[in-house]
């Protein structure tokens, strides 16, 4: 079978072989550190490899690797959106309100809404906080940073205005209204996965579409790459900025309908933090913080290692304290690794033209 | 000549591999104390390389470096540094936030006790280096307020400031205006009476046979000529860069010129100290016109440019493209309308250096390839190597990232994506900055088709020969004004007069 034209080509391979294949290792880094992590609990967590377990998992993944999506977007433009946790928390109470009380019309009337007329608001809501963002980046110049921590008080803050402070309980819907579906969002099954889970396929995939076969995608990628550059292209800087953050917003609106829609119940407080999460799922990915590089594939697989490695370790007892710090120390391996791999990679290219 | 002109640096059998390209290919080289040694060569020759290679920024991959008889390695810049060897880039490294004088001493910062910055003393020594160099600077003004010229002299205070025994300039005069160039050779003569060994680097080949001592010329990475100056003429400059008699300016082919395709009216861009940046500019480039855009730094020319481009929200001013008012305020709007600007700077403006060579060609161009949503890569993937053939642009992938290519190809990728969207204007800002000779020639072949084939040109530069050579009709600007219209082959005395009207005034103040 080893004829020598094979023969001759691994020998040329022979030196640098080692070294590629360790580059090869690096590139898919993620999805490594994915298997890795997988099997580590499988062997260790009693109970991890379960059907039931998995399906726990990839529902609390699923909420994360939303947020990922659009943070992706955000970060690959060049810019950052830290708002995303309190819109999924303000979007929630917007939510619940809605399935509770409908919109009141002051005239003692109150307009009671479906789920799909609920969902389609609370997204609006989640966009239109998008849209500030944009618009403070864009037209009124606030550096991203800035910008979105401002959203991130001033909505966590209307998230708490909306009921006081309390949680809304009991957000069964009403049959006569037609929103009694509400809570399919959250704990319904389609094919036997998780609707929750489902969203997220829908959306990594339109999402992965845009970033590599449409215009706008291309576009977001030159403005994180260059934005002078793109904008002399005849790129609309500015509209590309105020979409990903639009749609960053919608990412986090369609969390906190599922989040409402699992608990039936919604509290202010949903979301906080979970921007960091978002974060540290798309740079595990590979999400360059610098702007133009990142793949909504990695960033998926970052979501994965990022929640099963907090399931996992919660499985096996380990204490929150501990979870939180390995959770950063898997981060900062992450870009260290990134690093790594970037240099290897142009040696690698030295030699091959050597 | 040997013995006047002491040999302080040698490297022996050189070699340096980038990704891409292997640089350096045993290259041996003399550097001579007290004389100006010229390197010269096209973009990618590996000059740039030698040049890092003696001031430590690159390591070679083979060979060894001596300095006065020892052996060294320059473990980074640094450590040249200590060495007494200085480097001015092409591209300056400055920190524009900074003062003149935190410029000058960053790195190497005069303290007391180590911690605390001697502001006094540093400014006096700032002030020293600006008076040697006959620059009315303060020291204490923000870089980021001072001329590209008067920042380039700062560069160069740097590296003195350093006592550099050894001083790099990398195309120092490529942003300098006539007058700054003369204070720069002066400065160049000053430090050559004190013994400092100076390499320096250029396109211009005038300059180099003015200004040099000794030159050695490269071509892909091999040494291809190393004499001392005397005799040595442009012809023989070039033959050893590129092999061949000089091509630099192709023919003008006579072909009619068709009707006015562009116009500008009254374009103005107020200045934020007051008065105008671009006063009241009004011009207009025929179909298959060249329009040259001559005058010196900071004279408004890339500004107009900007404006006509769309970058300027307060310029005012009308456009008309073949008759038509251009109302659209948007670059988009205005590529679409069939304007297409070439940027003066390629790195900042031009291109986005981490996307593949594909990814920028089709940057302006990608609705071409879309129907709906759908973005078609096939049909973006054919058309990137039909403009990649076009342009004859030297490329291993077209999955390259944009970045692994020389200068001169660089720039035909920016022309490449212009041209993608089927302007009938042409704007080019210093369409030959920092490009080889062969490149160049390339280049201006390329716009000689474009205006055969009935597209206006209208190009912005500070080179005279070039805007003598190429155009069919060259305009003046200085102080934001058109100060002169010229046919083709008007006299070079009376364009320098119009790009100086007020020389006389300041020679007299």
């Amino acid at each position: 079978m080893s004829s020598p034209v094979i023969a001759q080509g691994s020998k040329v391979a022979g030196p640098s072989s080692q070294t590629s294949m360790l580059l090869l290792l690096l590139k898919m880094r993620t999805f490594v550190a994915l298997i890795l992590v997988f099997a580590f609990f499988a062997i260790a967590a009693p109970n991890f490899l379960t059907g039931a377990n998995m399906l726990i998992i990839s529902k609390h993944v699923a909420l994360n690797a939303l947020l990922a999506i659009g943070m992706t977007f955000v970060i690959v433009s060049g810019g950052i959106d830290l708002s995303v946790g309190s819109i999924v928390g303000l979007c929630a109470m917007v939510a619940g309100w809605l399935v509770l009380y409908g919109i009141d019309l002051q005239i003692g009337w109150s307009l009671q809404l479906n789920t799909l007329e609920i969902c389609l608001i609370v997204a609006v809501v989640g966009v239109f906080i998008g849209l500030i963002n944009g618009l403070l980046i864009t037209k009124l110049n606030v550096a991203p940073f800035i910008a979105t921590l401002g959203t991130l008080y001033v909505a966590r803050g209307a998230a708490l205005l909306f009921s006081d402070g309390r949680t809304f309980p009991n957000l069964a819907g009403n049959p006569d209204y037609g929103s009694d579906t509400f809570r399919v969002i959250g704990s319904g099954t389609l094919f036997g996965f998780p609707v929750s889970v489902w969203i997220m396929v829908v959306v990594a995939l339109a999402a992965a579409y845009l970033a590599t076969r449409t215009p706008l995608g291309r576009h977001i990628y030159a403005v994180g790459g260059n934005e002078r550059g793109a904008a002399l292209s005849g790129v609309n800087v500015d509209r590309i900025k105020i979409f990903v953050y639009m749609f960053s917003g919608f990412c986090a609106a369609l969390v906190g309908l599922i989040i409402a829609s699992q608990l039936q119940a919604s509290h202010p407080a949903t979301g906080e933090t979970f921007e960091l999460n978002a974060i540290a799922a798309a740079v595990l990915g590979g999400t360059s913080m610098s702007g133009g590089r990142g793949r909504i594939g990695g960033t998926i697989v970052g979501a994965f290692v990022i929640g099963i490695l907090a399931d996992g370790l919660i499985m096996m007892g380990v204490s929150s304290f501990w979870q939180t710090v390995i959770k950063g120390l898997v981060i900062i391996a992450a870009v260290v690794v990134d690093q790594v791999q970037q240099k290897l990679q142009s040696r690698v290219v030295l030699q091959s033209q050597a | 000549m040997s013995e006047t002109h002491p040999i302080g640096l040698t490297i022996r059998s050189g070699s340096k591999i980038y990704p891409g390209t292997q640089a350096l290919k045993n290259v041996d080289f003399d550097l001579r104390m007290g004389a100006v040694n010229v390197l010269v060569g096209e973009n990618g020759a590996g000059k740039s390389t030698l040049m890092k290679v003696i001031a430590g920024v690159e390591q070679l991959n083979g060979g060894a470096i001596t300095l006065e008889g020892k052996p060294v390695v320059f473990a980074d810049r640094t450590d040249a540094a200590r060495h007494g060897v200085g480097i001015v880039f092409q591209e300056l490294n400055l920190f524009p936030n900074l003062t003149v004088t935190e410029n000058i001493f960053v790195g190497h910062e005069k303290t007391i006790g180590g911690i605390h910055i001697d502001r006094a003393a540093q400014r006096a020594v700032a002030a020293a280096l600006m008076k040697r160099l006959e620059q009315d600077i303060d020291p204490d003004t923000l870089l980021g307020s001072l001329r590209i010229g008067q920042q380039q002299i700062v560069e160069i205070a740097k590296a003195l400031a350093e006592n550099a025994r050894i001083l790099i300039l990398d195309e120092p005069t490529s942003a300098l205006s006539a007058a700054e160039v003369e204070v720069l050779f002066r400065v160049i003569g000053d430090l050559k009476r004190q013994g400092v060994g100076i390499v320096y680097i250029s396109h211009r080949l005038e300059e180099l046979i003015r200004i040099g001592d000794y030159i050695t010329v490269l071509r892909d990475g091999v040494i291809t000529g190393a004499r001392s100056m005397e005799g040595v003429d442009i012809p023989w400059i070039v033959s050893n860069m590129i092999g061949s008699a000089s091509k630099e300016f192709p023919k003008t082919e006579n072909h009619a010129l068709g009707e006015e395709v562009f116009r500008v009216e009254e374009i103005s861009l107020p200045s934020p100290a007051g008065g105008y940046v671009v006063d009241h500019m009004s011009l207009s480039v025929r179909a298959g016109e060249i329009v040259g855009l001559y005058g010196l730094m900071g004279a408004g020319r890339s500004e107009l440019l900007e404006c006509i481009m769309a970058q300027h929200p307060a310029s005012t001013g009308k456009l008309f493209i073949g008759g038509e008012h251009v109302r659209e305020r948007s670059v988009s709007g205005r590529i679409r309308r069939g304007l297409a600007l070439i940027p003066e700077d390629r790195k900042r403006d031009g291109l986005v250096q981490i996307m593949s060579i594909r990814e920028n060609l089709t940057l302006s161009s990608l609705g071409d390839f879309t129907r709906g949503f759908h973005l078609s890569l096939k049909a973006e993937a054919a058309k990137a190597v039909e403009f990649v053939k076009r342009m004859a642009i030297k490329i291993a992938s077209l999955e390259h990232p944009v970045s692994s290519l020389s200068g001169g190809n660089q720039q035909k990728v920016v022309i490449g994506k212009a041209l993608m969207t089927g302007p009938r204007i042409l704007l080019m800002d210093e369409p030959s900055r920092g490009i080889d000779i062969g490149a160049k020639a390339e280049i201006f072949r390329t716009m000689r088709k474009l205006a055969a084939d009935g597209l206006g040109i209208l190009f912005v530069t500070s080179d005279l020969e070039e805007v003598l050579a190429l155009s069919d009709r060259i305009l003046v600007m200085a102080n934001g004004r058109l100060t002169g219209d010229f046919p083709a082959g008007a006299a070079a005395a009376d364009v320098i007069s119009a790009a100086t009207p007020n020389l006389n005034k300041v020679k007299s103040t």
